[in-house]
């Protein structure tokens, strides 16, 4: 026997006895090659199996495989001849625990997330007078009917367009993001709700794929989800601009009620007009108030004139007063002056000085009668002593001359000497021409 | 856009009515925006009045090519049931 047969028994021994089983095991060696086949291995705790899984079944998997998930896969057992190695054909790959769908789900969302499209501000605002809104769902769905009825109810002329897609189903991701391209292009849509009535989240699937989560960021009209009921959340609530919890809600986000913005415009007008005639009403008070105030000014300008007036006149009264006081005053110094006058005094003096002479020369009169008795008096005395009394007896008086001095002994003159002799009556003039020294006569 | 144009004369109207209720400017300056303000509300409610409704349906012919027509309950019919 040779390897190949051997190989080939043990093949057709091996695919007869295992050709349809399940596994569970932990996926591990991934390598994808260009091919589009996808190798792995799949082990336990002690064991492992080489698995491959081929291009057709590969482009099914709705999550991708990865190092270490655990998996349940179901399969048929070979041999692949050349390298006699026996591996497992896959034909079904589910993630252990939770739903393929799921973890699909789970990891586009990662992805996304990490490209940064599901960011707050990346989000458009979603206007708050929209003429035009677009509508991406389904024409025979009850997203429809309710969206219809709100936007009619609140906004009863508004434009809607409707861009019919399938919302489930293979085409469906594809038709939706194909819609939201359209209703970009057009140009004149102000907002877009993309969204369909519950369902599983099989049925809500498309709206959880990445064509139409990025559709949906790529659109620059602002975008509303509304995927199913309030509970489910798929990719394009994440993404959307605004995520509505139901189609309806969606419509009553998207527009205003249009009776209370008419109503709203209607008291801004009101208001525009009250808060101007206000307006006008101050400055006309203002106004008003200016004018009282230059008739104020007017006014008391007059009363200044005739304050200026009354002050005038009362100066004019104290100066005249002032004035007669003065004179008043004047007159009482010439009254006192005039008192005063030396001619009075003169006239007065004059008057007394005949009186005076007259007691002074009485006066006088006695003061002179005393006097010459008294002079006669000593006269007499004087008279008795004189020596010319004494001449009257007979006596005479000899004096040198020239210079008169009077002689008392004849030793004091010599022979010749000149003399003058002093008689009671009359002198003699003499010539000494003898001296006599003896006393006796 | 309209919608736009819209939003901001509403918001230019509303800045307008508080501006002039705080009253601090001057007459004639308040004149001017008083008269926009009027100006802007006879506008919004214009575009209001003027607004059409019409409800349309953007649909891809056989040759690929858009078109728009107008909807109606015909519509849905045509749709297989999702």
């Amino acid at each position: 026997m040779t390897v190949s047969e051997l190989t080939g028994l043990l093949r057709t021994s091996i695919e007869q006895q295992f050709s349809d089983i399940w596994l569970e095991g932990e996926l591990s060696n991934l390598r994808a090659p260009g091919s589009g086949h996808i190798y792995c291995t799949l082990k336990d705790k002690a064991s492992q199996i080489r698995a491959v899984l081929f291009r057709s079944t590969a482009v099914r998997l709705r999550f991708a495989l990865q190092e270490g998930l655990q998996v349940i896969v179901r399969g048929r057992l070979t041999v692949y001849e050349p390298r006699g190695e026996y591996q497992i054909v896959l034909d079904t790959v589910e993630p252990k625990g939770i739903g393929a769908l799921q973890l699909a789900y789970e990891q586009l969302k990662e992805r996304l997330a990490t490209e940064g499209l599901f960011d707050q501000d990346r989000k458009k605002s979603v206007p708050a007078f929209p003429r035009t809104v677009g509508v991406v769902t389904s024409l025979t769905g009850a997203a429809i009917r309710d969206i219809l009825a709100v936007l009619r109810r609140r906004w009863p002329t508004l434009h809607i367009l409707i861009a019919p897609v399938q919302v489930q189903g293979e085409s469906a991701g594809r038709q939706i993001a194909e819609a939201l391209i359209a209703l970009n292009s057009l140009g004149s849509v102000d907002v877009i709700i993309v969204g369909r009535g519950g369902g599983s989240l099989e049925d809500l699937w498309s709206f959880n794929e990445e064509i139409v989560v990025r559709a949906i960021a790529a659109s620059h009209v602002p975008v509303v989800s509304a995927v199913g009921h309030e509970i489910d959340v798929t990719l394009a609530d994440f993404v959307a601009d605004l995520r509505a919890p139901t189609p309806s809600a969606a419509a009553e986000a998207v527009v205003p009620v249009l009776g209370e913005i008419v109503e709203r415009l209607r008291e801004l007008k009101v208001r525009l007009g009250q808060v101007m005639l206000r307006h006008c009403a101050f400055e006309r008070q203002r106004l008003d108030a200016g004018i009282r105030g230059v008739t104020d000014v007017r006014f008391r300008l007059q009363e200044e004139a005739q304050r200026t007036d009354e002050m005038v006149d009362r100066l004019r009264e104290m100066v005249q007063l002032l004035l007669a006081t003065g004179r008043e005053r004047v007159h009482g110094v010439r009254r006192n002056l005039s008192g005063l006058n030396p001619i009075l005094a003169v006239k007065q003096g004059l008057a007394t000085v005949p009186q005076l002479s007259k007691r002074l020369e009485g006066q006088m009169g006695v003061m002179l009668a005393q006097h010459r008795h008294r002079i006669l008096a000593t006269l007499a005395q004087l008279n008795t002593l004189s020596p010319l009394a004494i001449l009257g007896r007979g006596y005479s008086i000899l004096q040198t001359v020239p210079t008169g001095r009077i002689l008392h002994r004849a030793n004091d003159v010599g022979v010749g000497q000149e003399l003058k002799a002093q008689l009671a009556s009359g002198r003699l003039s003499c010539t000494v021409t003898q001296v006599f020294n003896d006393s006796s006569v | 856009m309209a919608a736009v144009k819209f939003e901001q004369a509403m918001a230019r109207l509303e800045a307008i009515v508080g501006e002039l209720e705080k009253s601090d400017l001057p007459l004639d300056e308040s004149l001017k925006i008083f008269e926009e303000g009027i100006r802007l509300s006879k506008n919004c409610l214009k575009i209001l009045e003027e607004a059409e409704h019409k409800i349309e349906v953007l649909v891809q012919d056989k040759n690929g090519k858009k078109r728009i027509h107008a909807y109606s309950s015909d519509d849905a019919a045509d749709e297989p049931s999702s």
